[in-house]
């Protein structure tokens, strides 16, 4: 102790790497102490799997005879609309577009059964696609249509580029209206009928390193079933959010961007999903392999359910309007029991993020590791910390002279 | 000739205070079995019975069910659960009537108990991933 990133490798590669999930971790630490755990573990892996609405996959499609440039004209893949602002055969495929002619939420609670996150799994599950694309004519670019399908394994690149994932921490919601309603929370019963939450708790990457000392940029992870590079900060990243005395912050905090190969991912941890009377997304699967350098960051990845905290907020009037409020704050080990208390009510709780895929991918990741076909990185950069005065600004309105 | 039927009974609010199943038996001479009761006062109620009685009377005492406003539905729909397409998230535990849906600790696993169900459909649109089907 200290160990470094490299002699950790060294390990992976003589298969003695000692590699345990960030839910085994508790129990040794408690067994043997931090000091002790310290010098024993080499690796802690983490997982999570939850709706991130803030993803999506750059796509270079090919160029057609004659040319197309379909750079600033119109493409939809599947009827789903994709991002063509870019260059003549790049496109952006959010997760949650959706069909022009889809009804929204003209029937309210609309279903939303199909979205640019469906039409990711699709592309992952190797199904082929239709393409069609509408455009001007240039004297390089003369093509102006063409409908086409499209398959992952034709296409040049397919690029997971995901802006906001692995959110550290999020809001609990609650209903105390007296209709029930539809949000990316999920569906909350009226009167306190439910409470929804979405991390993986004590699993999660960034609760397990409240600091980021190890996950920055070029951290190598795994992503929506391959390998994948945590590639900037997330948006949204807040560091000065409240923290407890253990470091781990009470609100939605740290986030990352995430990039990866799509070619290499696997159907079963990017899957499109659609929140009723909300929207369609992208749930996406996420690991990341904690290297213990130190006591201290070993200590933190042995934070239990019980010491993370997080707020309840009121998703009728306080969330939608902005309001400060909270509703008090509880522990995900409360809120895993099954019900919690609110306002003198118990009430029932569920989570959108699964707790039982985030174990199997915590698991996938520390297999990989222990197989020798995942070795760690260093990081080339650190994210942004709680010194570094970064803070989630509102957009508040200006009016236009 | 007797018949023998299971049903899922809707009650509006405004009914759940009334002995409507009591009456059903009294006046109609219907026998009923409950197999799942979800009913709290000021909230709509669910109920799974299985009515038998003798046909006349069994499709007079449909009729006085129509008429109070109770929404009948046939138990013929069943719901199944695409095990593929399950991420095993929780969010149908809150919504499920029947009790049919739930979370093994400390695993956090969602199961299913298809004998439990009472084909209310709640979860099917509610289920982000579309894992829970109706098959008729």
């Amino acid at each position: 102790m200290p160990k470094t990133i490299a002699e950790i490798n060294e390990n992976i590669r003589k298969g003695k790497a000692v590699v345990v999930t960030a839910e085994e971790v508790i129990g040794i630490v408690e067994k043997k102490g931090v000091e002790k755990a310290a010098k024993e573990v080499d690796v802690v892996t983490t997982g999570t799997f939850g709706p991130m609405c803030s993803s999506g996959a750059f796509l270079n499609l090919g160029h057609t005879a004659p040319r197309m440039k379909i750079g600033g004209g119109k493409a939809t893949l599947n009827d789903v609309p994709v991002y063509t602002g870019i260059a003549a055969v790049d496109v952006y495929l959010g997760a949650t577009a959706m069909p022009d002619d889809d009804p929204r939420n003209k029937n309210y609670p609309g279903s939303f059964d199909y979205g640019g996150g469906h039409v990711i799994e699709d592309l992952v599950a190797g199904k082929d696609i239709k393409l069609v694309a509408t455009t001007y004519g240039t004297d390089c670019y003369p093509r102006k249509k063409i409908e086409t399908l499209i398959n992952l394994k034709d296409i040049n690149e397919a690029t997971l580029f995901n802006p906001r994932n692995a959110y550290q921490n999020y809001n609990i919601a609650v209903n105390l209206s007296d209709k029930t309603i539809y949000t990316y929370m999920g569906v909350l019963k009226r009167n306190l009928g439910n409470v929804n939450y979405s991390t993986s708790g004590q699993l999660s990457p960034l609760f397990n390193d409240p600091y980021y000392l190890t996950i920055g940029v070029g951290t190598k992870i795994f992503l929506g079933g391959g390998i994948g590079y945590v590639s900037w900060y997330g948006t949204q990243h807040n560091p000065s959010a409240l923290r407890s005395d253990n470091g781990v912050p009470r609100r939605g905090a740290g986030t990352l961007a995430v990039i990866g190969d799509l070619k290499q991912m696997k159907p079963e941890w990017l899957v499109g999903t659609s929140m009723v009377g909300y929207g369609s997304t992208l749930t996406v699967g996420i690991g990341i392999p904690i290297p213990v350098l130190s006591e201290e960051i070993l200590s933190y990845t042995a934070v239990k359910d019980e010491d993370i905290f997080a707020p309840i907020i009121d998703y009728s009037e306080v969330y939608p309007q902005r309001k400060p409020d909270i509703l008090g704050e509880v522990s995900y080990a409360e809120l895993k029991s099954g019900k919690i208390e609110v306002m003198g009510k118990e009430v029932p709780t569920a989570s959108l993020s699964s707790y039982y895929k985030a174990t199997q991918i915590a698991n996938t990741l520390k297999e990989w590791i222990n197989k020798g076909d995942f070795q760690l990185t260093e990081a080339v950069a650190s994210l942004p910390g709680t010194e570094d005065g970064v803070n989630l600004k509102p957009l508040n309105d200006r009016p236009i002279e | 000739m007797t018949v023998s039927k299971r049903l899922v009974l809707h009650f509006p609010r405004k009914l759940v205070d009334q002995p409507i199943l009591c009456r059903l038996a009294r006046d109609y001479n219907i026998d009923f079995n409950i197999l799942k009761a979800s009913v709290t006062p000021n909230e709509e109620g669910v109920l799974v019975v299985e009515l038998s009685g003798e046909e006349s009377n069994y499709n007079k005492g449909n009729e006085y069910l129509a008429q109070t406003g109770v929404a009948i539905q046939p138990l013929s729909k069943d719901v199944v659960r695409d095990e593929e397409k399950c991420i095993h998230c929780g969010s149908c535990v809150v919504l499920c009537t029947g009790g049919a849906l739930s979370v093994e600790r400390p695993t956090m696993k969602v199961n299913f108990d298809h004998t439990k169900c009472i084909a209310c459909e709640i979860c099917v649109r509610s289920c982000p991933s579309r894992a829970m089907e109706i098959r008729f």
